[in-house]
């Protein structure tokens, strides 16, 4: 039983990165019916504006007065910090410790822009072009960033720990009647399903409650009628990309202290997100949702040491193998609307 | 000629021109001049050439064809490889029975994927392939090991009971070879200041290509690549003339399966190892680049790309520093260094840069490749317009 439920909050972090890049993915593809190879770039993009910032808040100078003699009676100029300088210590190591929710403030202008750019300086010109052309110059896109990432930050994984307070682990199993240590779980883990939860019903309560939100909704369903009642859906559209691109940005900061970022985290997420978004139902945001947490879950039971030696190798191809199941047993995804994509 | 029109045949003239007479046109630099890093006429790099232009052939006669984007082609040139070595740790260390092997198995392992796949179009073709293709990257890293032998990848070993053949020679292991024939036996022929090189693995290797590339022909102006150009430009209608699209396109897939399988297999014979890193999507996503770049859906494209890829990755990441500040030498120190610091991103370990931006720019501004880029230079010249390929041309009228 306690087995069962680590299982499960284990499952929880992953899916909720799965739900909120597939929960992008569907936008752009409900909306613009723009198949985003490059969609994996943009968390990885997210991810690496945590550790641009903690690297910014490092920066420092040497001090102008001597602070001391070092061993060889020579005056010595320790480094301050800038952000020491401007807010005084303690609120500074606050500051450095809180980078990477701090991080969050920061990503969204950055997304944003990123989405904008790429809607209107790319993914515009694509619209009628086949679908196979939209996959293909998405996955270039997806190579140029990845590379002009490794560029800038090299090869290797980058750590980017999560707040002080934040790095214990919680016992659950305590609080459920268990024997101490049976299921504990890690605060940061909690934080990132917390917020996965906070962004996705934000996402779904500004579809569902807004004039704008409307709008878009109405826009997915029947483009053309939209277009004309005289409403400019397509700068709603992009907006829309500019949402999807900053949830899935932000789902990368976040994620930056479970898994340190590298520059191909992009790629390894985005083809498991593509999986989630066709078990979900292309089209379908609760779908996608649904099938994040689902898929996530599921891969991390499969990872128990009882089902590996039932089935050595399951937790590799599980969700792959879910995927052609699905697809083959209902095409249209757990919760795909008829006509949408169909052939 | 050979049953092809005298359009074709002279195609299949420069093909064979272009292979066998490679090690020439690939060596136009004297081996002590500078621009001796241009070459390309070494065995292993043309042997590259060859075989990843078979695998984009194969590629072509799907996609090209039918439309439908596999993402997942690279698995069957891994089971290939690992079929192909396989053959040489068990059998014997001739070529011949390794590649018929990675060809069968490729195949047998492309019509359980097609089967499944081709239940579905368009995207989600595109992604069940992925998903296959990801599976067996994933299981041959893990579950397969015994098979595979996980990271360190399939290679021979000093002990292999090889049933037809010797395990070992002088304490070393025997090379592949065709019949006795060395796949690394190289002649080196020296003209003045030119070295050619005749690699006896890069000929097979090309000689096969020539065979694939004819074949291909012969698919593509059949009956059948005529039916498989219908469900390309409208598969609709094609159902509603009652006609079972499904063994053609299942047809079409085991064969590109094959192609590439055929690649895996003479990959074994020129270097026999093989690693579960050549099934992985970046590698499908590859042979997609060497096609588009090429033109898909012509004849030559696939080969044309294939070659353009490798040839530019292989220069581009020679590249250095140093080598920059040469060339721009002539220039004024600073703007020597503001040029060499703005190209530097590109080059070295920086071609995946340069490929991504390329792919996109065919992508966005010449979807044909560069078949169709030449199609229209040589417009420019002509004053009649190029009698157009009808394999590149998109959509018939509705």
């Amino acid at each position: 039983m306690d087995a069962i439920l680590l299982q499960i909050l284990n499952g929880l972090d992953k899916g909720s990165a799965y739900a909120l890049i597939a929960l992008g993915l569907t936008l752009i593809f409900g909306t613009l019916g723009v198949v985003n190879f490059a969609h994996g770039a943009i968390f990885m993009i997210g991810a690496f504006c945590a550790v641009t910032l903690s690297r910014l808040l490092s920066l420092s100078h040497p001090s102008a007065e001597p602070t001391g003699t070092d061993f060889l009676g020579n005056p010595k100029f320790d480094d301050v910090l800038y952000v020491n300088e401007w807010f005084g210590e303690t609120a500074g190591a606050f500051i450095i410790d809180w980078s990477v929710p701090l991080a969050i403030l920061f990503a969204i202008p950055i997304m944003v822009a990123v989405g904008f750019i790429m809607e209107r300086g790319l993914i515009k010109h694509f619209y009628k072009r086949p679908h196979a052309d939209q996959i293909l110059v998405t996955f270039g896109l997806a190579i140029v960033l990845q590379e002009v990432i490794k560029y800038f930050y090299g090869a290797n994984p980058i750590p980017t720990p999560a707040p002080e307070v934040f790095r214990g682990s919680f016992d659950f199993g305590v609080l459920l009647g268990f024997e101490a240590n049976a299921i504990i779980y890690p605060y940061w883990r909690m934080v990132y399903f917390a917020f996965a939860l906070v962004l996705i019903t934000a996402v779904f309560g500004f579809l569902q409650f807004t004039t704008f939100g409307m709008v878009v909704r109405a826009g997915m369903a029947d483009r053309e009628t939209v277009g004309l009642l005289g409403i400019n859906i397509d700068k709603r559209f992009t907006i829309m990309f500019a949402i999807a691109a900053c949830v899935a940005g932000l789902a990368g900061v976040m994620y930056t202290p479970i898994n340190s970022p590298n520059y191909h985290m992009g790629m390894d997420f985005l083809v498991l997100s593509f999986v989630v978004v066709v078990v979900g139902g292309m089209g379908s945001l609760p779908g996608a949702v649904l099938a994040g947490f689902l898929l996530g879950i599921l891969e991390s039971f499969a990872s128990m040491p009882v089902m590996t030696s039932l089935i050595p190798g399951i937790n590799q191809i599980i969700i792959y193998l879910v995927a052609i199941v699905v697809l083959l047993t209902r095409p249209r995804g757990l919760m795909g609307r008829r006509g949408v994509m169909e052939e | 000629m050979l049953g092809l029109q005298a359009k074709d045949f002279r195609l299949l003239l420069i093909v064979v021109a272009m292979t066998m007479l490679a090690p020439f046109i690939l060596n136009p630099f004297p081996v002590n001049s500078a621009m001796a890093q241009f070459n390309a006429g070494y065995p292993d790099l043309m042997q590259r050439f060859v075989i990843f232009g078979i695998f984009a052939i194969g590629f072509n006669i799907l996609f090209g064809l039918t439309g439908y984007l596999s993402f997942g082609h690279a698995a069957f040139l891994g089971v290939g490889s690992y079929a192909g070595v396989w053959m040489l740790k068990l059998l014997t260390m001739n070529v011949v029975p390794a590649i018929l092997l990675s060809v069968i198995v490729a195949g047998l392992f492309s019509v359980i994927v097609g089967y499944v796949s081709l239940r579905r179009s368009g995207i989600y073709f595109s992604i069940l392939t992925l998903a296959f293709a990801q599976m067996s990257f994933a299981l041959a890293y893990s579950v397969l090991t015994p098979l595979t032998n996980g990271e360190t990848g399939l290679q021979l070993s000093l002990d292999d009971p090889r049933v037809l053949g010797v395990t070992q020679v002088d304490g070393t292991i025997p090379a592949p070879h065709l019949f006795g024939a060395s796949m690394r036996a190289s002649y080196d022929l020296v003209l003045g200041g030119w070295q050619f090189t005749f690699n006896v693995g890069y000929y097979l290797s090309a000689v096969v290509l020539v065979l694939a590339f004819y074949l291909a022909i012969r698919i593509f102006r059949s009956p059948f690549g005529l039916m498989l150009r219908a469900v390309k430009s409208n598969q609709q209608r094609m159902s509603y003339t009652g006609l079972n699209l499904k063994p053609y396109m299942l047809a079409a897939f085991v064969i590109s399966g094959m192609y590439a399988g055929l690649a895996g297999g003479l990959m074994v014979a020129m270097d026999p190892l093989a690693g579960a890193e050549r099934m992985q999507w970046t590698a499908s996503g590859e042979v997609v680049l060497m096609t588009i770049l090429g033109g898909a859906g012509t004849l030559i494209g696939p080969v044309l790309g294939a070659g353009f890829i490798k040839y530019f990755e292989n220069i581009f990441s020679k590249i250095n520093d140093t080598v920059l500040h040469q060339w721009f030498g002539f220039m004024p120190d600073g703007l020597e260094d503001v040029v060499v610091f703005i190209v530097h991103p590109f080059i070295g370990k920086g071609w995946h840069l340069t490929l991504g931006l390329l792919f996109m720019l065919v992508v966005i501004f010449l979807p044909g490749g560069l078949v169709q880029g030449g199609q229209k230079i040589g417009g420019l010249f002509r004053r009649k317009a190029p009698a157009d390929d009808s394999a590149t041309r998109k959509q018939p009228a509705e």
